[in-house]
């Protein structure tokens, strides 16, 4: 390729790589203070690149998409999970299962898997975002893995969110984003699931007077 | 206007209750919103069969034979629910492990509950329907853990964390499928449409719907139960309240099968090839086996249930997997009884470890003795779901296994063998616990029978003759499912 990309998709290819940074900066974050400024950043990486894709395909309705990715995302989920930890006074350094070189190892294997799925269905794809699909995949395994790895609810809790991250960036990459009716739908069911989840930690801590979900592995078949 | 009504009671109904749900009339109101939402959703029904397939508001609702009669079927179990409940919470308040908060929580969430599955039965809209079966999760997460004990909390957590990676899945399928409408039906938001999709289906891009279909069986199959994505259903069984594992059982699992054969009408249109099909199939008969060997190990009666419910959705999942009219037929109405038979039986477990003051089978004896009803009701109810004759499980199973003889040789060993244990497992278990010594006392408040035994005439009507219009409805439905 000789053509030089136009400046729009070389910044959208910048916060790409930006969000794979920060996604596995998640995976390898020991701190859960960190571990939700990184979901923050997260959230600011996605909302300036739908607005960079807005901006240069004139896709007025990803104006709106931006617009909840900063309230929810950038905003009120990490305010709500601040607030959270502290009343919850939780500050402590996470335990992963896998050690973190270990897991970063998964992590690359998980990055290359991701962009051979997404090579054929990025050539179909018209978008001048198509490139970054398998950087949306990626994250969202990343996210999973992330999931698997921890012990604690409340790093658990952050890598459902940030999958759904991954998710609404994959939706932007692929198709330009989703109908907004739906966008505000999901946007409703991940604002409710964090309330609910917060009720839920309370509910944890009281009964085990810790959030390590190590507590909750009673229910076996062999009990 | 019926439609609105449909959704709008149990909405309605869950708001009222978060305010009233521990007045002491709660119950009442519960089933009294739980009725109406019958009574409009049987109107609803007889509009589809006079006028046939609706499209309203703006092209998002649609309904039509197939999901009007999961409405149906969802509103009258909601109902017959409520009625259990009533009693049955009654009896938990009195033993002291309810508070008034928690029972308000209850009411409100069993309304809401009812509310975001008639949602996503009606939506026409592929990405509501997702947003409406993650809602449905979100309402019952709370419920599960409603007594907050230890196990419950477990129960709920693997429940929404099991649920949320799958539901996940979902939604990047529901983004690929939107990725290949787009490209025919343009950039708007009717590319989201179920009607439009299906009109355009045989021109999607075949190999990115073959990957959404994957992801949405994966996502929505986490809810259906399918093994290996089952762990949460028999914790989430155990642990919750009796009414609310009713209803996961009878409804929430259908709702999110619905979901999936809505999503392979259009991937067996853009594929042309068997490949959902056999995906279905092959999870399905991995589903029936792997939960028929696990139904002997079980020791709560609950999760007992809980097993046996994923073996039925398994049946039904390779059911609608083999296509064609008469398995589709047979999917069908199998989702009808189990539905109805798994509520009655859970309405009647529910009475009887309130009695024995434990879900441990083992410590479970002498239903017939201590209240001949419940006993009775157990009994009946568990012969029934084994499939035996004349009642309707009977009919379907025989149905399923005799097109899959037909069709798919090679699985019926398999299946027959299945059913045999699960057969063995849950007899073995039910019959000491009915017949059998007891010193247990009788219940405060008289056990809602009525429900149960209501549920189990209906499966055994089924069983003996299908009203010529309900199998001309099932047939009209299984002919949109192909």
């Amino acid at each position: 390729m000789t053509a030089t990309l136009p400046i729009s998709a070389q910044i959208i290819n910048l916060l790409a790589a930006a969000m794979l940074l920060l996604a596995f900066a998640m995976v390898s974050q020991r701190r859960i203070i960190s571990l939700i400024n990184l979901f923050m950043a997260q959230g600011a990486v996605l909302c300036a690149s739908t607005l960079v894709v807005a901006i240069s395909t004139g896709q007025s309705h990803l104006y709106g998409s931006a617009l909840i990715t900063l309230v929810l995302k950038v905003i009120l989920l990490p305010w709500i999970l601040h607030r959270l930890i502290h009343r919850l006074n939780v500050r402590w350094d996470i335990e992963t299962l896998i050690n973190i070189p270990m897991t970063m190892i998964i992590g690359i294997l998980l990055v290359i898997f991701s962009f051979n799925l997404a090579l054929p269905i990025s050539e179909l794809a018209g978008t001048i975002t198509r490139s970054t699909l398998g950087i949306a995949i990626a994250s969202v395994m990343l996210s999973t893995l992330m999931m698997i790895t921890r012990s604690k609810a409340v790093p658990q809790v952050i890598g459902f969110l940030s999958m759904e991250n991954g998710l609404f960036f994959a939706a932007t990459s692929a198709t330009y984003g989703m109908p907004m009716v739906v966008e505000l739908g999901i946007a409703l069911d991940v604002l409710v699931g964090t309330v609910i989840l917060g009720v839920f930690f309370f509910q944890i801590r009281d009964k085990f007077e810790s959030l390590d979900i190590r507590h909750l592995e009673k229910l076996r078949e062999d009990q | 206007m019926e439609f609105l009504l449909v959704l709008g009671f149990p909405l309605l109904g869950g708001i009222v209750l978060a305010m009233t749900g521990h007045w002491k009339h709660a119950a009442e109101t519960n089933a009294a919103f739980s009725f109406l939402t019958f009574i409009t959703s049987i109107f609803l029904t007889i509009r589809i069969i006079e006028h046939g397939p609706q499209l309203l508001y703006d092209e998002q609702i649609f309904v039509d034979p197939l999901n009007v009669f999961l409405v149906a079927l969802t509103a009258f179990v909601g109902f017959t629910t409520s009625l259990f409940s009533r009693p049955y919470m009654r009896i938990e308040h009195d033993h002291g492990r309810l508070s008034p908060g928690r029972l308000r929580l209850y009411h409100s969430m069993f309304q809401l509950f009812i509310c975001t599955m008639l949602l996503a039965l009606t939506t026409n809209n592929l990405g509501i329907l997702w947003v409406a079966m993650e809602a449905a999760t979100l309402t019952t997460v709370l419920l599960v853990s409603l007594y907050r004990t230890a196990a419950s909390l477990e129960a709920a957590w693997k429940y929404f964390i099991l649920c949320g990676v799958g539901i996940a899945q979902a939604l990047f399928g529901t983004i690929m499928l939107y990725f290949a409408a787009e490209k025919i039906l343009g950039h708007q938001s009717g590319a989201l449409l179920w009607t439009h999709l299906n009109m355009v289906k045989d021109q999607l891009e075949p190999t990115v719907l073959s990957l959404a279909f994957v992801f949405l069986l994966v996502g929505y199959g986490t809810k259906i139960g399918l093994v290996p994505l089952h762990n949460w259903l028999p914790d989430a069984h155990a642990e919750g309240p009796t009414p609310v594992s009713a209803v996961l059982s009878g409804l929430l699992l259908n709702v999110a099968l619905y979901a999936v054969v809505r999503c392979k009408v259009l991937a067996d249109g853009a594929l042309q090839s068997n490949l959902p099909g056999q995906l279905m199939m092959g999870f399905g008969l991995l589903t029936v086996v792997v939960s028929a060997l696990f139904l002997s190990r079980q020791k709560d009666i609950k999760r007992l249930f809980g097993y046996s419910s994923i073996e039925h959705m398994g049946l039904v999942t390779f059911a609608f997997g083999m296509g064609g009219p008469v398995a589709s037929f047979a999917g069908l109405l199998h989702m009808t009884v189990h539905c109805l038979t798994k509520s009655a039986i859970f309405f009647a477990v529910g009475h009887a470890s309130q009695q024995s003051g434990t879900q441990v089978m083992e410590h479970i004896r002498g239903l017939i003795k201590t209240s001949p009803t419940v006993g009775w009701g157990l009994m009946i109810g568990s012969l029934a779901i084994l499939g035996m004759p004349p009642f309707g499980v009977f009919a379907s199973e025989f149905l399923i296994l005799t097109m899959a003889m037909q069709q798919q040789p090679w699985a019926t060993p398999t299946l027959m063998l299945a059913l045999g244990v699960a057969f063995a497992a849950i007899f073995n278990k039910v019959h000491p616990m009915v017949f059998g010594e007891t010193t247990a006392k009788t219940l405060p408040h008289k056990p809602a029978m009525f429900p149960v035994f209501v549920h189990l005439a209906l499966v055994l009507i089924l069983g003996l003759w299908i009203p010529p219009y309900l199998a001309d409805w099932f047939r009209q439905a299984a002919k949109f499912i192909g």
